[in-house]
């Protein structure tokens, strides 16, 4: 028996593991798959980390290892090289590793901090050969800045996602040409300031309202045919441009990691594809908690890391029994406003709301409505796809609601 | 002259113009906080941006590094010449000096590496 079982220890299952320690529990033990705690920051060499929580701008190892220091200096257990292969929802974890093979642990909770992958290409539909030279961002990612591998020379990236734009950069560094980043939005993905430090630094084309339909080459790619789009993403007829190059990469998106998740019967949101939870980062299981990538796509580290923070203390709370539910509040949203997260309340406390828009909207305005009403109305000057925002609700709009909607309205 | 610029400093890229003559800035808005200010300045004026790389360790693994401080955007080339011509021996720490006097500042270690 366990009190607090972690899976994951990246920058959430650090955080979350660290912050449920400090709310007085001893027994904690971390499942790592990897050699080291760290997760994907081990492979961010980039700065751009840390100006939330450490007012400094980190590369991703040094964020890293200011969370592991902490989980040292608290001695809490971890088990390096161990996957994860099965939770239920009575909390028996069962995991694996070559010292031990395969064992089970009973929990009394769990904290989900798994992260997300990348989305891959099988799910792009692009016609034409399967070389060699096509990898995701994140592959490429790691080849060069762990294992010291060059992926390509001439390079075309598909998707303007944050680790494209970094991935642009960084290829240029050594030496690679980027021909073009094409995204089948008519904006990019990505944070403006990457668009800029990233691409514009280094005249690098950003291709708008532009996909790779064709892939071209045998046995190592030799180039791909891209195409404007059309406003319901299909390719213009007449607009196809060769391109010839030795690599593509694909930054088209994370997806959270949640076949444990949905194997433990726990109840998933469609929007975000992760778990549906309250404001502790609790899921539809008592005691089973959800935290940073794995439950939503984040922009910046420093979110996950407050994220699992809620999360660590809230097992915390549940393991000593003293979580208190004296709410049950559902929100909606309107489509414009993506999703939420937290996606319910249980508690009347002033709760900060997470939230994503679908589209680029100048001079919007958030509204928060229960019954047809308007009780909390927060003007934005800009928000896009790329970009988290938040409101926070006060407890005293909470009192006697069942369901809150968020609704953005363009002015 | 009116120059438009994304603002770098943090995620929140604020986007702000700057009015410039030919040898300073005569004003800036659209900047959210002071630090926005400061980029806009340095950037109309002499563009600094920080470095970041791997560098090749004695034992073949390779070591994140990154410049202590932003350098002058026109030296970037030359800077990841310098960086991917050394070779390090361990065991390194995070912030050790791996090397010195590289166009005002130096490069440090990002991570740490046992011997």
């Amino acid at each position: 028996m366990v009190d607090l079982v972690i899976i994951g220890g990246g920058p959430a299952g650090m955080s979350a593991a660290i912050s449920a320690y400090d709310n007085g529990v001893r027994d904690i033990l971390i499942l790592e798959r990897e050699e080291a705690l760290g997760g994907i920051l081990k492979q961010c060499i980039h700065t751009g980390f840390g100006l939330h929580k450490f007012n400094e701008e980190l590369s991703g190892p040094e964020y890293a290892i200011r969370y592991e220091e902490q989980v040292l200096e608290r001695k809490i257990k971890c088990k390096l090289n161990t996957a994860v292969i099965n939770v239920t929802k009575d909390k028996i974890v069962t995991a694996t590793n070559s010292e031990d093979g395969i064992f089970e642990i009973q929990a009394k909770a769990i904290i989900f901090a798994v992260g997300c992958r990348e989305r891959p290409k099988g799910a792009l539909n692009i016609s034409g050969t399967r070389p060699a030279g096509i990898y995701s961002a994140g592959t490429a990612q790691k080849l060069m800045n762990i294992d010291g591998y060059m992926p390509g020379k001439n390079v075309v990236i598909l998707g303007s996602g944050d680790i494209g734009l970094i991935m642009a950069r960084r290829m240029t560094l050594e030496g690679a040409k980027v021909l073009a980043v094409c995204e089948v939005m008519p904006y990019s993905s990505g944070l403006a300031r990457n668009v800029e430090q990233c691409l514009n630094d280094f005249d690098i084309p950003l291709k708008l309202s532009t996909t790779v339909i064709k892939v071209h080459g045998n046995e190592r790619i030799e180039g791909v045919t891209v195409s404007k789009v059309d406003e319901n993403r299909m390719p213009i007829a007449g607009t196809e441009e060769f391109i010839p190059c030795d690599t593509l990469l694909l930054s088209v998106g994370l997806i959270p990691e949640t076949e444990m998740i949905k194997k433990a019967g726990i109840d998933m949101d469609a929007v975000t594809n992760g778990a549906i939870v309250n404001e502790l980062r609790e899921t539809s299981v008592d005691g089973i908690f959800a935290c940073g990538n794995v439950l939503h796509v984040h922009d910046l580290v420093d979110f996950v890391s407050e994220e699992a923070e809620i999360a660590g203390r809230a097992a915390a709370e549940y393991i000593k029994g003293s979580i208190k539910k004296n709410a049950d509040i559902k929100i909606q949203t309107d489509g414009k406003i993506r999703y939420t997260v937290p996606q319910s309340i249980n508690a009347m406390q002033d709760i900060k709301i997470y939230f994503r828009v679908n589209n680029v909207y100048r001079d919007a305005k958030i509204n928060v409505i229960n019954n047809g009403k308007i009780i909390l109305s927060k003007k934005k000057r800009k928000v896009a796809p790329g970009e988290m925002e938040s409101i926070v609700l006060g407890k005293e709009l909470l009192c006697g609601i069942d369901v809150l909607r968020f609704e953005l309205e363009v002015q | 002259m009116k120059k438009t610029l994304i603002c770098t400093v943090c995620p929140v890229g604020c986007s702000i113009e700057a009015e410039v003559s030919e040898k300073e800035v005569l004003s800036v808005s659209g900047n959210t906080c002071p630090r926005g200010e400061k980029y806009a300045r340095d950037e109309c004026i002499a563009p600094k941006r920080m470095v970041t790389s791997t560098v090749r360790c004695s034992n073949g693994v390779l070591l994140s590094v990154k410049t202590k401080n932003a350098i002058p955007k026109e030296k970037i080339a030359e800077c990841m010449k310098i960086i991917n011509n050394t070779v390090v021996d361990l065991p390194i720490s995070v912030s050790d000096v791996i090397i010195k006097d590289v166009f005002g500042t130096c490069i440090v270690a990002t991570k740490n590496i046992r011997a």
